[in-house]
């Protein structure tokens, strides 16, 4: 049976005529789940467009992707509500946290399963399993404005996991962390990655961070190219 | 489900309620402005109520007496008095002018009542203090907003007059307080000349031969005591029979005695169409102006507020929250900043109200049609923010 994500010839053109400019050129890709895998590549190389491409925020050009056993693109989107399907099957984790600043930890982690119609001491119950396997259930009733850095990103880690997606975008989640909490994060995306068989998927720049990954997609100017990483193991917290 | 725009209102409560109070000051003018509508319009009622008549019998082809001059002769009012119907008929004078009591003086407007007492029509149905007038001169009953007392004197024209009574709510249309005196003593300030002009009159009128004739023995002296003296009064106020038809009685009024009626309907009518028209569609183009103004600021602040949270809405859109869910945010958000506002201004009005010096009337169903006009507004102005909200890019959360 056919898990994580699979992309194959992925492209993305924007413009036409004259102007056209292609983005991503015959991208194929493929994290199974468990994996974090790295996408890594210089400002304006397509890191960005396959993102959105991959998080269905943007329409790609031409190509296939399957996610977990749908086919959910095929020179066309193949599923009708984009909007259900990035809630239910992909999770984002983002540069900045960008947690819902007039709702709580928990609440912020239980709003997805609420929107998708879970009801709401059950999606609570769920955000507080998550949380806990973060490390910050003691902060479930706080704001985001009184949690730390790294607080903040875990809490919206487990937002990205909360509906339990056989796959998360991760963009930069690192970025504007030091290299102590940029190495817990990692980790956490990896335990969560195995334990819930999710596949993920981590932009990024940071040096700090490429080591770990077992399997680096490298991008330039719209092409992909995989190599395996280093995959150097990651310290106990 | 999660109320995100209780949430987000709970959060910052501070920015609403101060963006409600703020709001709700315009509201406020504007339920004000309105009453200050209401309470022209009730003026001019109390003063029909007030002056106990079911016709107005004035000079032939004007709007008197409030609306118009109106001049008739003091004696008219009986042969109205003998006509079949009519229960009552009493003369009376209206004249507003400045009432000086000691230092200061009051814009009123001077009633004056037939003798007889109270209960006829021109008299006031009530007092707050004091008695009625009983005297034939130089008594006065003053509505409390003149601000005179009981034992008050005051000085209309060259003549000084005792308040012996208080009375309340006895305006003119134009929200003026009445002061009554005996209509002798009105007919005189009204229509009497100052001594110099009379002496002045008397000289002209020695001077003219047509007047001053030698062979015609008391001629001259006829002539000077007749125009120092004016038999006219402003209107007859009339009384029906119960179950009498106003315009039955109207008619033949209009026919024989060659003078205009009016019925409550038609005074009503000239009072409220006529007399208070310009003001009414001075106070509608201000409740306009407040409306649009109101409207204008509830969506620029639903707009900033909206701006503020740009990122958010991404992510909403971005985790897959619906359309609706975000512009419900942003519609109840408007319509909580509306109802805040709507509360603040009542209340404002409410207690603004009486310090104002006309009357103020705020009416529950004038508070209602604001309330609903109020959400309307709101949810017109939301409408912006609402655009932009679900022209938010998703991709926006998404870096790069």
């Amino acid at each position: 049976m056919a898990k994580g994500i699979h992309i194959e010839g992925l492209s993305k053109r924007y413009g036409s005529g004259d102007t056209a400019f292609l983005a991503l050129k015959d991208v194929n890709m493929r994290v199974e789940p468990g994996e974090v895998v790295g996408l890594i590549g210089p400002s304006g190389s397509g890191k960005s467009t396959l993102l959105k491409c991959l998080g269905a925020v943007i329409d790609p050009t031409a190509g296939r992707m399957t996610l977990g056993d749908d086919v959910i693109f095929d020179n066309g989107w193949k599923v009708r509500d984009l909007r259900a399907l990035r809630r239910d099957k992909i999770g984002f984790v983002f540069q900045a946290p960008y947690l819902i600043p007039f709702l709580d930890v928990t609440d912020n982690v239980a709003l997805l399963p609420m929107l998708a119609g879970m009801p709401d001491a059950q999606a609570r119950a769920r955000a507080l399993e998550l949380l806990t396997a973060l490390d910050v259930q003691h902060r479930a009733k706080a704001m985001p404005s009184q949690l730390s850095g790294g607080e903040q990103q875990r809490v919206a880690i487990a937002r990205g996991l909360v509906n339990r997606p056989p796959v998360i975008l991760a963009d930069e989640p690192t970025a504007p962390l030091d290299s102590v909490r940029a190495m817990a994060v990692i980790r956490i995306l990896n335990e969560m990655a195995k334990r819930f068989e999710t596949a993920v998927i981590v932009v990024t720049h940071d040096e700090k961070i490429i080591p770990t990954f077992q399997r680096i997609y490298h991008i330039r100017d719209g092409v992909t190219h995989e190599e395996a990483g280093e995959g150097r193991a990651l310290s106990p917290p | 489900m999660i109320s995100l725009a209780g949430r987000d209102i709970l959060h910052s409560w501070g920015k609403f309620i101060f963006t409600g109070i703020g709001l709700g000051l315009l509201i406020g003018v504007t339920l004000t402005m309105a009453g200050v509508y209401r309470g022209m319009v009730d003026d001019g009622k109390v003063l029909l109520d007030n002056s106990g008549a079911d016709l107005w019998v004035v000079q032939q082809d004007t709007l008197g007496p409030y609306a118009e001059s109106s001049g008739i002769p003091d004696t008219l009012w009986r042969s109205v008095r003998i006509m079949p119907g009519v229960a009552d008929a009493v003369n009376v004078t209206y004249l507003t002018m400045q009432v000086r009591q000691a230092e200061r003086d009051v814009r009123a407007m001077v009633v004056g009542v037939h003798a007889g007492g109270p209960g006829i029509p021109g008299w006031p149905p009530y007092l707050l203090a004091g008695r009625q007038i009983t005297r034939g001169h130089y008594e006065a009953v003053a509505d409390i907003a003149t601000g005179f007392t009981l034992g008050d004197e005051i000085t209309i024209r060259r003549h000084r007059y005792q308040v012996v009574g208080l009375t309340r709510r006895m305006v003119s249309s134009g929200g003026d307080p009445m002061v009554f005196i005996p209509l002798k003593d009105a007919q005189e300030a009204q229509f009497l000349k100052d001594n110099d002009a009379i002496l002045r009159q008397r000289r002209s009128t020695a001077a003219n031969p047509q007047f001053n004739r030698p062979a015609v023995p008391g001629l001259l002296e006829a002539v000077t005591a007749s125009q120092t003296h004016n038999p006219s009064v402003n209107a007859v106020l009339v009384r029906l029979l119960p179950g009498v038809s106003a315009h039955d009685v109207a008619e033949p009024i209009r026919r024989w005695k060659h003078l205009t009626v009016y019925d409550r309907p038609q005074m009503e009518a000239i009072l409220i169409g006529k007399l208070i028209a310009t003001s009414s569609r001075q106070i509608g183009m201000f409740l306009v102006i407040l409306a649009l103004v109101s409207a204008a600021i509830v969506a620029f602040i639903i707009y900033t507020l909206t701006m503020d949270k740009i990122r958010e809405i991404a992510v909403l859109k971005l985790i897959g929250t619906r359309n609706r869910t975000i512009a419900g945010m942003i519609l109840q958000q408007a319509m909580v900043l509306g109802l805040i506002g709507f509360v603040v201004g009542k209340i404002s009005a409410t207690f603004a109200a009486p310090m104002f010096p006309k009357y103020v009337l705020l009416l529950p169903i004038d508070s209602m049609l604001g309330f609903l006009a109020v959400m309307v507004i709101c949810v017109l102005a939301s409408v912006v923010a609402i655009r932009m909200a679900l022209n938010v890019d998703p991709a926006e959360a998404i870096g790069g």
